[in-house]
């Protein structure tokens, strides 16, 4: 769209862009400033010239539809020729779907959340340039929730797992991982939320996410998948300007601010690394065709990216996020850890785990020289002999789990694999636990917040997670059933072990029909 | 040095962009990956408006990026004839 | 590795998610209610809001409205973000075509100059108004309750704010630059626009978000955008040779006629859920009309001098009307 004035001055994309965002805003003067916005002061962050703010991508709304548009009709043609198709019976092989479950139900809902926390945050800025990154943020969102629902609704009508990814999020033990993060962003101020998921997770963390995980779909013929991811990421690259623009603006306005948001980098990172250990764990053992370990996407996105972000912004007077020693010491051990908490608590959670074939080992051999084969290889090669015995290993003792990052203590001391980290806080007359020094110094921040946490394990020996009117006195009460019940996981078809699921056998039989004339 | 890159799709409407990038970054490094190329250079890379037209033989408005960009790093500054990614330190 | 599928036809284990079954029955669903029903959380929150520590993150508590069920909202367009932007871009597009073709055609030379002032002046402060109703979208969205009632406020607050943009193309189509700090001042200044700046910036400090629908999207809109873009540029200016201004503003007419369904739909249900809320929307709505009535009167006057009492009088007529239909006697 070109723009002149009457006057036949052709106006240039930012004049134009001033004219259609800060032109349009004024200081009240009816209503105080701190009754219409009464949110930005109590964090301590100190703003004094909004005017300052740097608009990345000057998208006006007429340019956003046409753009969206095009982008939103080449994506539903491609899950609608998927679906009618039967797509999904070209994907490597049925396995692979496990990994979309996960994201279902850890990632769909909390864009949702994104979607819900940038409207906040929009709400609550005073300068119109972040308000109108922040609520056009807040729009992609919904349409992330929303294409993910959309992409992934003809899975769930052939397979089990897929079926109630907002009922589960708010219950299921695992899922409480992604949600209390997201929980925990919302209910901080405006300028923690933006440090949190503007910058953190999208600028930091996201491309994890999307990059690889998206690139692997696309390798394994998850056509429906890799459209959404991609279509998604590219509002992502909007985002990611908008999280680096925030933290500069806030640095800049003030250096009372640094601290503060030395604060924030320090623990997002870590909180939002601790939720990629899910991400990690569906890289390396749930694609059956494998792009990139963990490892490798992990120095590609975070170590040599985020290193050049954070060189940039040492001249602030920002230093790169703390425990990061641990973490780069951890990248060669959390995908296995995981994996192997997974692998036993399959009883319990919304998707099939299995034993990886010796192929799969030898891969992860060769990506984790460092690790796998003293620590990992013989457990799963333990675990999977006795799965061929009949004994495939259910563990049925609740864990315990981390006060702050919610995930069960399975993480080990930094430097050493061998031994479980365990770390704790006596706060109230109450003893708190924690699986690392980052979430334990994360609680000892905000205390009054993460005693807060509703944690699964807790809440189930509480009695808080049977359906409404179960009696546990009540004769042959079985706890596990009746959690079950309440999280909506069929028994036998959306848990246990992907040899003899019910996906298992339907993929096979169904791929038969599709690719033999009997 | 730092590196900064741009991620696109690889279809066909990418396919003269990608080549508008290595024609006017000669040190950037093109990435193939499953359905997507991912561009990487030292310091800066410039996304040129020109250069785009003269491949496609029509006006491009560098805003169009946006329909097949998957990801990228580094600061932007964007004007109605150049896209730029740089890192200051 | 891509095979050759042979097109078999195979049996559906469910034809929807659990949730959409649990409220229709399992069977096909549209886009909408998948991506719609049940999308925000309402149970099991983790932590207070640090902002706000005697609400959870989302709190039926917000409002005095009252619902047994937030999803018994049903949008009448069924927008959700898919259908939503492909609707506007077919709209941007024509708008586009419009204001090329009052461009063009230099169509804003063949005005005369006292229709020409009197729409600069009337059109332009509107500019900070839908900025306003961007805010306002952006509130009720964040701090309403549940994805049918909160999502359409998304799509409200990016159609203010595509609407204040539009308005400032007209204003450059209008004059130049100048003229959009002119209307900023006569905003901040001129006493023809103290009620109505009053009455947006009240708007801004309702922390009920339903009392804000009310204000913004009912009372305010729905004086507003039927008196300014229907009877004064539609009627009155086309009357007196201004069509190329109702062209450059058709985006804005239709918007209304499209948006006021939406609005009508959301007070029915929640008026016809009970005798308080019936009485609440009604209190609501008669203070913020009256008000909206008030503030819009002196803004009339620049365009249309002494009719614009007469013309109020109709739109408020008509408004009352518009309500009694959904529900509400105002």
């Amino acid at each position: 769209m070109d723009m002149k004035t009457s006057s036949g001055k052709k106006l240039g994309l930012k004049e134009k862009y001033r004219h259609m965002t800060r032109g349009l805003d004024w200081e009240t003067s009816y209503q105080k400033r701190e009754d219409v916005h009464p949110l930005v002061e109590y964090e301590g962050i100190k703003i004094h010239d909004w005017d300052k703010w740097e608009d990345p991508f000057r998208l006006t709304m007429d340019a956003y539809w046409k753009y969206q548009s095009e982008k939103e009709r080449k994506l539903y043609a491609i899950i609608e020729a998927y679906a009618q198709n039967n797509g999904h019976l070209n994907v490597t092989d049925a396995r692979y779907l496990n990994a979309i479950k996960l994201f279902l139900t850890g990632i769909s809902p909390l864009e949702y959340m994104a979607h819900r926390g940038f409207a906040m945050a929009g709400r609550a800025f005073p300068g119109a340039g972040p308000r109108v990154a922040c609520l056009m943020q807040s729009l992609d969102e919904l349409r992330h929730a929303q294409t993910q629902i959309h992409s992934l609704s003809n899975y769930n009508k052939y397979y089990n797992g897929f079926h109630d990814p907002a009922h589960m999020l708010q219950r299921v033990w695992y899922l409480s991982v992604p949600r209390s993060f997201f929980d925990d962003a919302v209910t901080a101020g405006p300028f923690e939320f933006m440090v949190a998921i503007g910058f953190s997770f999208e600028y930091v963390l996201t491309n994890l996410l999307f990059v690889p995980f998206v690139s692997g779909a696309a390798y394994n013929g998850d056509m429906g998948t890799m459209t959404f991811g991609f279509s998604a990421q590219s509002d992502e690259a909007r985002h990611m300007t908008l999280g680096l623009e925030i933290i500069k603006f806030i640095l800049e306005q003030d250096p009372d601010n640094i601290p503060i948001v030395q604060r924030w980098i320090d623990k997002w990172t870590w909180r939002g690394y601790r939720v990629l250990t899910l991400v990690g764990m569906m890289m390396d053992y749930m694609l059956p065709k494998r792009i990139m370990s963990w490892k490798e996407a992990w120095e590609v996105y975070f170590e040599q990216n985020g290193g050049a972000l954070f060189k940039d912004l040492a001249r602030y007077g920002i230093r790169p996020p703390k425990w990061l020693d641990q973490i780069s010491f951890d990248k060669d051990h959390i995908s296995h850890q995981a994996w192997a908490t997974f692998y036993q608590y399959g009883a319990i959670a919304d998707f099939h785990t299995w034993s990886p074939t010796e192929d799969e080992l030898d891969w992860l051999s060769a990506k984790y020289p460092n690790s796998f084969d003293k620590y990992y290889r013989p457990r799963l090669k333990f675990w999977r002999e006795q799965a061929e015995q009949g004994n495939r290993f259910y563990n049925k003792t609740l864990p315990q789990l981390c006060q702050t990052c919610q995930i069960p203590m399975v993480f080990t001391e930094p430097g050493d694999p061998t031994k479980i980290c365990y770390r704790e806080v006596d706060y109230q007359g109450e003893k708190f636990h924690f699986c690392s020094d980052g979430c334990k110094e994360i609680f000892e921040n905000e205390p009054e917040k993460y005693k807060q946490s509703w944690l699964p394990a807790h809440q189930i020996y509480q009695g808080n997670c049977f359906p409404e009117g179960t009696d546990p006195t009540a004769e042959g009460f079985d706890p596990v059933s009746k959690v079950l019940e309440y999280y909506n996981i069929g028994f036998g078809q959306d848990n246990l072990d992907f040899e003899g699921s019910q996906d298992q056998k339907n993929f096979a039989k169904w791929r038969g029909m599709a690719t033999s004339n009997e | 040095m730092s590196t900064v890159f741009i991620a696109l799709q690889a279809n066909e409407e990418t396919r003269p962009i990608i080549e508008a990038i290595t024609t006017d970054n000669p040190g950037a490094v093109v990435n193939q990956q499953p359905a997507m190329v991912k561009i990487d250079a030292e310091d800066s890379l410039v996304v040129r408006r020109a250069t785009i037209e003269e491949l496609i033989g029509r006006d491009f408005d560098l805003q169009e990026l946006h329909i097949n960009l998957i990801s990228l790093s580094g600061h932007i500054d964007e004007t109605d004839d150049e896209l730029t990614l740089h890192w200051n330190a | 590795m891509q095979m050759d599928l042979r097109t078999v036809s195979i049996q559906p284990l469910r034809q929807t998610f659990s949730n959409i079954a649990r409220r229709f029955g399992d069977k096909p669903a549209s886009r909408y209610q998948e991506g719609t029903y049940d999308f925000q959380s309402t149970v099991n929150f983790h932590y207070r809001p640090t902002w706000d520590p005697d609400h959870e993150i989302f709190d039926t508590a917000r409002t005095a409205i009252v619902m047994a069920d937030w999803y018994a909202f049903k949008d009448p367009r069924q927008f959700y973000y898919g259908a939503y932007t492909l609707a506007r871009a077919k709209q941007q597009e024509a708008a586009e075509a419009n204001l090329g073709f009052v461009e063009n055609h230099n169509l804003v030379a063949t005005l005369d100059a006292d229709l020409r002032q009197r729409a600069t002046d009337l059109l332009l402060p509107l500019r900070h108004v839908a900025w306003g109703g961007n805010l306002n979208g952006a509130s009720v969205c964040a701090y309403g309750y549940g994805t049918a009632f909160t999502q359409p406020f998304i799509f409200q607050a990016m159609d203010h704010l595509a609407i204040a943009q539009y308005l400032t193309r007209v204003g450059l189509l209008l004059g130049d630059e100048s003229l959009l700090d002119q209307a900023k001042a006569s905003w901040m200044n001129d006493d023809a626009w103290q009620g109505l700046r009053r009455y947006v910036e009240d708007t801004f400090v309702v922390k009920d978000p339903f009392e804000l629908f009310i204000a913004q999207d009912v009372a305010l809109d729905g004086l507003l955008y039927p008196l300014v873009f229907d009877a004064i540029v539609n009627d009155v200016f086309a009357s007196q040779g201004g069509t190329a201004i109702s062209l450059a503003t058709q985006f804005m007419t239709e918007w209304f006629k499209e948006t006021r369904r939406w609005a009508d739909a959301t007070i029915k249900t929640a008026a016809s859920e009970s005798a308080e809320n019936k009485a609440l929307i009604e209190k609501w709505a008669g203070h913020w009309r009256d008000r909206a009535a008030a503030a819009l009167r002196p803004v009339a006057q620049i365009a249309v001098g002494d009719q614009a009492d007469t013309l109020i009088a109709e739109q408020v007529e008509q408004f009352n009307a518009r309500l009694a239909k959904a529900g509400a006697q105002v």
